[in-house]
Formats: C-alpha cells, sequence, structure tokens
C-alpha cells in the first residue's frame, strides 16, 4: 500500500508548497506596505520642507518671526500654542479622567461600569471637527459672557488671566482639549487599574484602611504605568489634534503669558494657512511644522507604549 | 470612634464621591454633545439638506447633497484601499510572523496610528497632489487610507490570534494547507472581530476633516471626477462654520448631527456585532 | 455558653463528645469571637450552613476540611473582607467581645482583626513601608515611633534579624517564606487582638512552615488565632482548638486532641484517617 502513496506525495507537496508560497509572499509585501509607507512619511516631510530647513536651518525652531511676505519663518509661537493647550488640556482631564477611572474600576458594579465605559469610549469616537463646532457655537460664548470675565475678577493678578475676554485662546482650546483626551485617560487607567490583583486590595483593607486609601495608596500606585501610560497617550493626540483647536484658539501667532490671549498651534496654521501658502518657502515652512509635530508625537507615543505594555504584558513588582 | 478615624471616613466618603461626580461629568458631555446638535441641528434637516446643492450664502434653501456624496466616494475610495491592505497585513502579523521583521511591522503601525491627520494630509498633499498640480478626490482617498490600514491590521492581527489553536490543527489534519486554513477557517472564525475593526476604522476616517483640507479640498457644485476637487461632509462642517452666515452656520449643525449619527450608528453597530460572541467557541 | 458542635442538621451525640471537655471560656480563655448559626451565600448558592462555633482568647483555633468545605468562607467573615465581595450575603451574627460585628465601624473592626493571606502579598514598597502602611493611615507619623513600631513587629514576627540591614529595599527581594512572615509583620503592626490566617503556609516550603508555625507558638498570648489549614498535622502541631467542616457544616468541634485522637462523628474520623493513613 506504500507504493501509490510514495509516488502522490510529492505532487501533493508541491501543490501545497506553492500556494503557501504565494500566500505568504502576498502578505508580507501588503504588510511591508505599512514599514513603507511610514518611511515615506518621514522622506517626504524632509523633502519637501527643504527650501524652508535651508533658509532657516535650526533657528527655525526658536524664532517667533511668521510673516509670507518676507519670508521669514519661526516655530516658537506654534510650538507654544501647542504645548500650552496640551498641558492645560491634561490639567484638567487627568483628575477627571483618573477620578472617573477610580470610579468605573472600583466602585461601580461591572455591568454598570461596562455600560458608562461604553458611552465614554463613544466620545473618543466623535470626530474633531464636531467638537469644533460645538465649542465654537457654544464654549466661546460662554468663556466671553461668564467664564473669562469671572477667571479675570477672581484671578486677574495673575499674568495667566490678563488682557481682553474675546471667548476665544489658550483656554479655550485647553477646555475643549481636555473633552477630547478624556475618555483615554478614563479606558486605559481603569483597564489598569482593573488588572491590579485583589489580594492587594484585601491586603490594605484587611489592615483597616477605608475604600478611598486603599485605592489611592495601594490599587493606583500599582496600576501608575498603565495609568502615566494613558496620560502620554492623550498627550500625543493633544498635539495633534486640528480641527477642533483651530476653530477656537483664535490663530494669532502670538506667544503670551495669559491664557486668555488668542494663540496658535502647529496642526491649527498648517490646516489654516496650508491651502493659501504660495511661493517656495512658504509651503515648505508649514511642512516644516509638519516635521516637528511629528517628531513630537512619535516620541511621546513611543514612551506611552512602552509604559502600557508594560503593565498589560507582565505584572508590575516594583518597590 | 476616634477623631481620626472620623475624619478618614469623612475623606474617604467626600473623594468617592467626587470619582462619582467625575464620571457623570464625563457620561454627561457625550449626552450633552448630542443634544446640542440635534437641538441646533434637527431643524434645518429637510428634503433639501440631502439633495440640493449649496447656494450662495444668504440664499436660503441650499442643501449639503454634493457633500454627502463626496463624503462617501472619498471614504469609499479609502475603504477599497485601506482594508485589504490592512486585513493582509493582519493576517501576515497573525499567521506567518518572522520574529523581528513582524514586531518591526506592528511598531511601525502603531507609530503610523499615533501620526497626526494634518502630517498624513501632507503626506497626501505632496505625494498626490503636487503631481497632479490639484486637488482631487483620489489624494483625499489616499490620506485616508493610511490612516485605516494600522487600525485594520492590527485589529486583524488581534482577532485572527484569539482563534484557538485546536480549530488550527484540525484543519491541517484534514489535509489543508497554510493559506487554505487560513481562508477557511480561521478567518470565518474571527470574522467577527475583523468586521468590527473595519467598521470601527470606516467610522473614523470617515469623520475625519484635517487630511481632506488640502487634498480634496473642497467643491462648491457636483463633484466632477475622482481627479477632482471634492466637497465632504467634515470640510464642509468645517467651513460653513467658520463662515458669518446664519444660514450656513445652520447648515454646519445640520450636517454635524448626520457626521455624528453617522459615525455613532457605526461605532454601536460594531459593538453590538462584536458582543454577540464569537463565531467560534472559546478555548 | 455553647457547647461545641450546634450545626443544624447533625445526628446524636456520642458519649465520648459528651464526655470530653469542649471549649468552655474560663478566667484566663475568655470569649473572643462568636459565631451563631451563620449562613452565608454568594448569590444563590448556599456556602455556610448554620456555623456556631466559639473562639477563646489567646487560644489557637484551627478550621480543617477538604477544599471547598466553606471554612475560608467562614475565616472571611470575621473581619468582613467578604464585604467586598458583591452579591453574598450573610445571615447570623459574629460577636466579637460581645459586640455584634455588623454594628461596627467595618475599618476599625479591620484593625482588631488582622489577616494573613494564603498567598503572600505585600504592597509593591520596601519592606520598612509595607509594614509602616497600616501605621500611617491610622495616624503615626513620627519617623522615629515607626522605626520602632516597625523593629517591634518584624522581632515579632521573628523576621528582624533576616532584614534588619535592608529594610529600605523591595519587600519583592525576599523568599516566598519571608514575604509571608513579612506580612504577618505588616499584620502585627497595627496591634490586632485577633489574627486570621488563611493557609498561611500553602505556597511554603517545609522549613518556611516550621518558621510560621513557631511563630504562632510565641504569638499566642498576646493575640487570639484562628487559622484554616488544609495540613492535618499543622492543626494538630499548633492549634488548642480544632473545628472539622464539611460542605459548608461544621461537622464537629473540640479540643485539638479531642478531634485527633477521639473524634466523635464518623465524617470526621474518615477525613482524618484518610489523611494520616
Amino acid at each position: 500500500m506504500t507504493t501509490p502513496l510514495a509516488v502522490e506525495i510529492p505532487v501533493i507537496r508541491r501543490k501545497t508548497q506553492t500556494g503557501d508560497i504565494v500566500a505568504r509572499w502576498v502578505v508580507t509585501v501588503f504588510a511591508a506596505s505599512i514599514l513603507l509607507v511610514t518611511i515615506l512619511v518621514v522622506y517626504q516631510l524632509w523633502v519637501t520642507s527643504a527650501p524652508s530647513r535651508h533658509k532657516s536651518g535650526f533657528g527655525f525652531l526658536i524664532s517667533s518671526q511668521w510673516n509670507p511676505v518676507t519670508e521669514e519663518f519661526g516655530a516658537l509661537p506654534f510650538i507654544y500654542g501647542t504645548v500650552v493647550t496640551s498641558v492645560l488640556a491634561l490639567l484638567i482631564s487627568i483628575p477627571l479622567g483618573l477620578g472617573a477611572a477610580i470610579f468605573l474600576a472600583e466602585l461601580a458594579p461591572a455591568r454598570v461600569s461596562n455600560s458608562l465605559t461604553f458611552l465614554i469610549e463613544l466620545l473618543a469616537a466623535i470626530p474633531s471637527v464636531i467638537y469644533g463646532l460645538l465649542a465654537l457655537f457654544t464654549v466661546v460664548p460662554l468663556m466671553r459672557q461668564y467664564g473669562e470675565p469671572f477667571l479675570k475678577s477672581t484671578l486677574g493678578f495673575l499674568p495667566f488671566f490678563q488682557g481682553p475676554a474675546y471667548g476665544v485662546g489658550f483656554l479655550t482650546a485647553g477646555i475643549v482639549l481636555s473633552f477630547m483626551t478624556l475618555p483615554f485617560i478614563i479606558s486605559v487607567s481603569r483597564e489598569s487599574l482593573l488588572a491590579v490583583p485583589r489580594e492587594q486590595r484585601e491586603a490594605a483593607l484587611a489592615l483597616g484602611a477605608t475604600r478611598w486609601e486603599t485605592t489611592w495608596q495601594v490599587v493606583v500606585p500599582w496600576a501608575r504605568l498603565g495609568i502615566f501610560g494613558s496620560i502620554f497617550l492623550s498627550l500625543a493626540r493633544a498635539l495633534g489634534e486640528t480641527m477642533a483647536v483651530t476653530m477656537v484658539i483664535g490663530n494669532d501667532p502670538k506667544i503670551s503669558a495669559s491664557l486668555l490671549a488668542s494663540g496658535y498651534s502647529i496642526a491649527a496654521v498648517i490646516a489654516n494657512e496650508f491651502s493659501e501658502a504660495t511661493g517656495a518657502v512658504y509651503p515648505a515652512a508649514l511642512v516644516e511644522l509638519g516635521l516637528v509635530l511629528f517628531c513630537l508625537t512619535i516620541i511621546i507615543n513611543g514612551m506611552a507604549r512602552l509604559m502600557i505594555m508594560a503593565t498589560t504584558g507582565k505584572g508590575t513588582k516594583r518597590a | 470612634m476616634s477623631k481620626r478615624l472620623i475624619w478618614r471616613k469623612g475623606v474617604n466618603a467626600l473623594m468617592l464621591t467626587l470619582t462619582g461626580v467625575f464620571t457623570f461629568i464625563a457620561v454627561a458631555t457625550l449626552f450633552l454633545i448630542l443634544g446640542c446638535l440635534i437641538y441646533n441641528g434637527a431643524s434645518s434637516l429637510s428634503w433639501n439638506f440631502f439633495t440640493k446643492l449649496p447656494l450662495s450664502a444668504g440664499e436660503e434653501g441650499g442643501g449639503m447633497a454634493n457633500a454627502i456624496v463626496g463624503s462617501l466616494e472619498i471614504v469609499g475610495m479609502a475603504g477599497l484601499i485601506g482594508l485589504p491592505v490592512g486585513f493582509l497585513a493582519g493576517v501576515y502579523l497573525a499567521e506567518f510572523e518572522d520574529k523581528v521583521f513582524a514586531s518591526l511591522i506592528r511598531y511601525v503601525a502603531d507609530l503610523l496610528n499615533g501620526i497626526p491627520s494634518i502630517v498624513v494630509g501632507l503626506l497626501a498633499w505632496s505625494l498626490v497632489v503636487v503631481p497632479m498640480k490639484q486637488f482631487s478626490a483620489v489624494a483625499g482617498s489616499i490620506a485616508l487610507s493610511v490612516m485605516l490600514i494600522p487600525v485594520v491590521a492590527r485589529q486583524t492581527e488581534q482577532f485572527l490570534r484569539e482563534v484557538p489553536n485546536s480549530i488550527r490543527e484540525a484543519a491541517l489534519a484534514l489535509g489543508a494547507n497554510k493559506w487554505k486554513m487560513i481562508a477557511t477557517v480561521v478567518v470565518p472564525a474571527g470574522s467577527k472581530g475583523i468586521l468590527t475593526g473595519m467598521i470601527l476604522g470606516m467610522a473614523r476616517i470617515a469623520g475625519e476633516s484635517a487630511p481632506l483640507l488640502f487634498t480634496a479640498f473642497n467643491n462648491q457644485f457636483w463633484n466632477g471626477g475622482v481627479t477632482q476637487p471634492t466637497a465632504s461632509l467634515p470640510v464642509m462642517i468645517y467651513f460653513r462654520a467658520l463662515s458669518g452666515y446664519e444660514d450656513w452656520h445652520r447648515q454646519a449643525w445640520a450636517a454635524g448631527l448626520v457626521l455624528i449619527s453617522a459615525v455613532l450608528t457605526a461605532n454601536i453597530l460594531a459593538r453590538l456585532v462584536l458582543a454577540r460572541g464569537v463565531s467560534v467557541p472559546r478555548g | 455558653m455553647s457547647t461545641a458542635p450546634e450545626s443544624a442538621s447533625q445526628p446524636k451525640e456520642s458519649q465520648a463528645q459528651k464526655a470530653a471537655p469542649s471549649p468552655v471560656p474560663t478566667p484566663d480563655a475568655g470569649l473572643k469571637l462568636r459565631a451563631t448559626n451563620v449562613n452565608f451565600f454568594y448569590g444563590a448558592f448556599q456556602a455556610l450552613h448554620g456555623i456556631s462555633l466559639d473562639m477563646l482568647t489567646n487560644r489557637v483555633t484551627a478550621l480543617i476540611g477538604p477544599s471547598g468545605c466553606g471554612k475560608s468562607t467562614f475565616l472571611r467573615n470575621l473581619n468582613r473582607i467578604n464585604d467586598t465581595i458583591r452579591n453574598s450575603r450573610m445571615e447570623g451574627q459574629i460577636l466579637l467581645d460581645n459586640e455584634d460585628i455588623s454594628g461596627v465601624d467595618v475599618t476599625n473592626l479591620r484593625r482588631r482583626v488582622g489577616m494573613v493571606f494564603q498567598r503572600p502579598n505585600p504592597f509593591p514598597k520596601s519592606i520598612f513601608d509595607n509594614i509602616a502602611y497600616g501605621l500611617r493611615i491610622n495616624g503615626m507619623a513620627s519617623r522615629s515611633d515607626l522605626r520602632d513600631k516597625v523593629e517591634r513587629s518584624l522581632q515579632r514576627a521573628a523576621l528582624w534579624n533576616e532584614v534588619k540591614d535592608k529594610l529600605h529595599e523591595s519587600a519583592y527581594a525576599l523568599s516566598g517564606g519571608q514575604q509571608q512572615r513579612l506580612c504577618i509583620a505588616r499584620a502585627l503592626a497595627v496591634d490586632p487582638e485577633v489574627l486570621l490566617l488563611d493557609e498561611p503556609c500553602s505556597a511554603l516550603d517545609p522549613i518556611a512552615t516550621a518558621k510560621i508555625e513557631e511563630l504562632m507558638f510565641t504569638l499566642k498570648d498576646q493575640c487570639t488565632m484562628v487559622i484554616v489549614t488544609h495540613n492535618m498535622q499543622q492543626a494538630a502541631r499548633v492549634a488548642d482548638f480544632t473545628g472539622f467542616f464539611l460542605m459548608g457544616r461544621l461537622i464537629e468541634y473540640n479540643l485539638t486532641d479531642v478531634i485527633f485522637r477521639n473524634p466523635a462523628k464518623k465524617e470526621t474520623e474518615d477525613y482524618i484517617t484518610g489523611r494520616f493513613g
């Protein structure tokens, strides 16, 4: 009975091998395309920004000039605006988000927690331009009429809250950004908190700690890597947010200490001015700004991924 | 009870209540957003909105038919490019992975995912708009597909990995070769999750405005073809909202309502598909 | 004064049982914990049926029985840590020094009734900070007070000599047996009146186990202990009183000697002889 088999096997093997080899090549090529596209992004950004890079060199990063007529461009006001609005956003969304994550992970019963988390995650799916739309027509008027005057009357002695209250500016942009980053902080932090082993909580409770003491002093520290990861993730998103910011930041390339003043962010200026940018240097300068933004987000995203991987990958046992 | 214990219990009650308040704020935001859109936009939704072209500022009765069609075109083409590429890349990562190369691809995919959408727009501009010397729907689709690919790839990989090995072995033991096993057994088993990933990816790019601003740009008239500037819903919302005309503001609200309905419906649908259980018994 | 086994559905008590002395509070061994008719439910499933049990002061009470018989569940009711399990319910009464524990403040209860868990669960902090944790939340702030207390607790747990030079290293640098003694020290730091031990040695090697059993001897006159154990030789070695659980019921409860040499119930005898072989 082995003889017929000895004849058949080579044929079958050849057929399967060809099919598999082809399949393997096809999928590998498509997977490699991801690598290709990313390299392309870097390459294109680098090349297209050449006219501007050659003109300004590293001075680009520290200059505050933005003059399309004389073709002098500097990134500083935009970097400033991007950083200020993002930091402001985090200052608001970290306590809000961590608090909500604690509620959802530690206090709410499983089904309630899952439903509420689902709703909160829907917030992340809302397009940026819709946040912008809402911010422009509801948040800005509110800030102009009530929010900013209130801040000026109570905290106006601080340099952060001086100057005319137009409703648009760093503060409003920061507030809108905070709600856009909120779902990420909540979602990832909640998962990190849920991953803390039950025995840790019980150990603290058994010593006579209150729920809050247990949560704040034992559970949150255990989950801190994942929580930090969520913060960095949100930071990366906030840095790159375009539409919502550009609609409420005021679009003024100035650096000012006051949060009520108008400013500009990298993404906003590209969005606003790119389609009108003429000449050789102007568009290149905008692309160079894009390159700066790209590098910023890559670094921060990379750090975020490392942190999140460390918690969900293995157990975190460190003092 | 000692004074200290009373203090501690007070702090406990306060902080725990605060966390509940914060959660409420987060959830309420969703409903506030929806409420605002419905309140401001529902009244402007009409037959005209869905069928007429935009009119000059000040003229009543215009619509956004071209933007709706344009969005469908651009997102559709992006899907045609991005879905297969992402899917096959995901199949590679789950079934054919070579140690170093696969980790590299995974890392890079996550990187690509994190690139701000406006930067992706710059890429498509330099690759497509510049050589073509004009804005076009194709450029917009390419930008969106770049954003779609990593999302679909990672989701596909994740759900293929969740298919138990016993199924793979069963297929192989019956004489299927590797690609047949994948195509006829593994992929169908993970199909629910993969489909979810695709729906969510498409919903995400459908709402993107930034990458279209200087690729597909905009168009007040019916789109000429895929190589012409094309209107899309998100971009229209942006321009209308920033304009100075009340009527156009109302249109922006209506368009926002349409857009968010589509996006949220897709999201909820995707979750339901996933929640209905996997195509294969676990474990 | 309840006599030992008061489980609802037990048949007649034998002569032997009536003759043997059962745990009775005496001047030098008062009544620390009394459970009366405790039923416990996980959702619809009843895990404990009518448990009544007296645990005397400064004595060691062991709870033995096969896996899943409810002894850990019962133990966890004594410091109400079961409260954290959703959908669970306890009926019946547990008195600590004659006070119903469901009525007292639970945070305070848990300081008075400490617990050591099956697997060592030190916090991801230094050895010092692990032990100081309970002290800090109860308000002790002075560095010197903390140092004294930490040293004292580590001595009581027979761990001081092994860690005195590395108090600020991570608790995870210790071996399993050392970590468990650290958890005991941590529990002792807040001066509990009762110490509950839920199979404290099940994850440890024989030498570490022996050290902990030795520990229990020395702690006895400072602390009332209730220990759940799978290991009958351990119960025979350390416990004054032993209760045998089976399927959520307390079958028999008496002096350890009586349980192991002269059990009154057949089920007890079967379990014991099955193990000893």
